[in-house]
């Protein structure tokens, strides 16, 4: 259990790639961080550094008390999951497991004690005797967290433990996961690029965005306060409405002239206002004109999707709300609009 | 019942009826035929090797057995012969034991090691190291047996083991099959030993051997009969009676007697032919299944 703490932590490649940009973040005792970001941006590296497997190129990393920049991965006194489980293949489940205590010097009977533990917490006790080829994805997946957990380490680590599943044992394993990080109280970094883990699962969100940090905030924040446009986009399913207006006069406007809010005191010029689909409501005799072209049917609930004010735009309504393809009216929850600068992307 | 009985009888008709495919015959007889051509040639040798060698002399190789078997390969395994009466068939059988295990057993731990060193550590000319190993691939030893043996001579390695097997060892092709398989261990596997806690030699003995360990049959085979069937080299730096291999003892029985005029002893020559082919035979079967397993699939 520890602080994590990046002081302008940043990482270039030998081919001069810089992968991250110098960032800095603590992260608390006990706290689950999920790092979010498109394929690319850097999650992997930010992480690796952590562990220890990429050399760290700028600024200062401390795990607990101590900086850690050059300290090998074995004595940072952490463990990490890999997206294909990374077992080794020709030992037994409880070889794999036992593995980093047998080279800590660990007596054998404090090995076998720990691993039947740390099976026993994991459900994998009748599988000891196997090998990770004799196993289910899941159970593999199981082993890799023995793995992890035996160790009692100080800090986990996971890059996409759960990518490699199918859609429900990943529904499964992302809470089992949770469930035992809460129970041990470890301190842990979780890389994901699917937002639904990220938002489920995390304390804290870091969203990444080419090499740098684009915001960081509690899941809830994140989604309701984006800071930029691109946490807009990237965070939500379907991802929040973005139209292109302009203020002036104390009032947002479309191009054509329809009003869509009211600006408070923001200062003229254009803006990108910004909001969730489901903040919408159809409204009968309301001011905004929205043309409906497609009704996309979930079950729970539907998307509409159409335009307002010439731009593509999404609305989420529950199943008993009726909607067909033509024209309708909308409003805007005035509190739930974002304001975002055009130019610098960034909420205003 | 009779529905029953009916198909019974239909299908026990149908299976004794089945028209001959000729086709299958043919297969069959190209296959018998391919055996035939490779099995012949050894059981004459052994039938032969049965017949005393006055009968070999006058007649040639025979198919059918005679009474001599036991007394030419008891006298072909122990009895001691050459000019200087010190090697019998049992002392080369050791030494080409020695040799072909020395030989197998050298060349996976050097070119494993070498290997490892290749792909897992950040040498500034590992690349070009590789390359230059893979050359030797270019230069083997029948190619640079002359400085190879002054170098030996002059060291004083002429007449013993070491210096009848350690010029052999030298060649990339060991190198070559282990970097590539060990270029295809998951990157990740490093990691989480280093994790793990695992330094370089405690991965190397406890991941990477056994991982490899398909691999190494299927090399340590081919080098096993490499080295068995070594002639050229034996030949060479070898003089002494006593460090004789089979391959090239074998010769040594009708040799010195054909100097002297009197009928050579080939039903010996013969047995001992024969003596000389059963290790490699053996050290096949024994790894026939990982030999396959380790050249097709990587166990992963
Ligand atoms: N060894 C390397 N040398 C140079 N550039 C690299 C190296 N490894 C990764 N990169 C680059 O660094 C960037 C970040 O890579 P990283 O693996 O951290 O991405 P990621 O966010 O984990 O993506 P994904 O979701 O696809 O796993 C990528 O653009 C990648 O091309
Ligand atoms: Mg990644």
């Amino acid at each position: 259990m520890a602080v994590v703490t990046l002081n302008a932590v940043g990482k270039t490649y030998p081919n001069g790639f810089e992968a991250v940009k110098p960032s800095s973040f603590t992260i608390a005792d006990g706290e689950f961080v999920v790092l979010v970001g498109p394929s690319g941006c850097g999650k992997s590296t930010l992480l690796r550094m952590v562990a220890g497997l990429e050399e760290i190129t700028a600024g200062a990393l401390q795990i607990g008390e101590r900086e850690v920049n050059d300290v090998d991965p074995a004595d940072r006194d952490i463990a990490m999951v890999f997206q294909n489980y990374a077992l080794y293949p020709h030992m037994t489940v409880r070889k794999n497991i036992g593995y980093g205590l047998k080279n800590r010097g660990t007596s054998t009977d404090a090995i076998e004690a720990k691993v039947q533990e740390a099976a026993k917490m994991l459900n994998l006790t009748e599988l000891l005797d196997r090998k990770p080829s004799q196993l289910s994805g899941g159970q593999r997946q199981r082993v890799a967290m023995g793995r992890a957990v035996v160790r009692d380490p100080s800090l986990f680590l996971f890059d996409e433990p759960l990518s490699n599943l199918d859609a429900k044992l990943r529904n499964q394993m992302r809470i089992e996961i949770k469930a035992l990080q809460r129970r041990l109280g470890v301190t842990s970094i979780y890389v994901t690029h699917d937002q639904v883990e990220a938002m489920t699962m995390a304390d804290r969100i870091i969203v990444l965005n080419g090499g740098e940090i684009e915001q960081i905030g509690t899941p809830a924040e994140i989604y309701h306060s984006p800071a930029s446009t691109f946490v807009a986009s990237f965070m939500g399913a379907p991802p929040m409405n973005l139209i292109e207006a302009w203020i002036e006069d104390g009032a947002v406007r479309v191009n054509d002239g329809t009003l869509l809010a009211s600006s408070g005191n923001r200062t003229v010029g254009p803006v990108h206002l910004g909001i969730r689909p489901e903040d919408v409501q159809l409204a009968e005799n309301g001011q905004i004109p929205f043309d409906i072209s497609i009704v996309e049917e979930l079950g729970a609930r539907r998307l509409l999707h159409g335009e307002l004010g010439g731009q593509p735009f999404t609305v989420h309504v529950g199943k008993d709300v009726p909607a067909t393809a033509g024209q309708t009216t909308v409003h805007l929850k005035p509190e739930s609009l974002c304001f975002f600068d055009p130019k610098t992307g960034k909420a205003t | 019942m009779t529905g029953i009985s009916d198909t019974f009888t239909q299908s026990k008709k149908h299976v004794a009826r089945r028209p001959i495919k000729w086709s299958v015959v043919g297969d069959h007889a190209v296959l018998v035929a391919g055996v035939l051509l490779m099995v012949l040639p050894v059981f004459m040798v052994f039938a032969t090797s049965s017949h005393d060698r006055i009968e070999i002399a006058r007649t040639g190789l025979q198919f059918g057995f005679s009474d001599q078997l036991g007394v030419n390969y008891g006298k072909a395994m122990f009895e001691k012969g050459g000019f200087t009466d010190t090697v019998d068939g049992s002392l080369m059988l050791m030494n080409s034991m020695i040799l072909g295990f020395g030989f197998a057993i050298g060349k996976i731990i050097i070119s494993m090691m070498a290997a490892y060193a290749i792909v897992y550590f950040r040498l500034r000319f590992a690349t070009l190291a590789f390359w230059i190993i893979f050359t030797t691939l270019l230069l083997p030893l029948e190619v640079r047996i002359l400085p190879s043996y002054e170098a030996i001579q002059s060291l004083g390695m002429a007449n013993t083991y070491s210096g009848l097997i350690i010029p052999l060892i030298a060649s990339a092709t060991g190198t070559f099959f282990f970097r590539q398989f060990f270029r295809s261990v998951p990157e990740e596997l490093v990691e989480a030993a280093r994790i793990d806690g695992a330094g370089p030699v405690k991965f190397f003995i406890d991941i990477l051997v056994p991982l490899s360990r398909t691999m190494i049959a299927a090399i340590f085979i081919i080098m096993f009969v490499f080295g068995w069937n070594q002639y050229l080299w034996p030949t060479m730096i070898t003089t002494e009676e006593s460090m004789f291999t089979l391959v090239r003892g074998i010769k040594q029985i009708t040799q010195g007697v054909v100097d002297s005029n009197d009928i050579p002893e080939y039903g010996q020559a013969l047995a001992l032919s024969i003596i000389a082919i059963i290790p490699p035979v053996l050290i096949v079967l024994f790894f026939q299944n990982w030999f396959v397993k380790g050249l097709t699939e990587s166990d992963k």
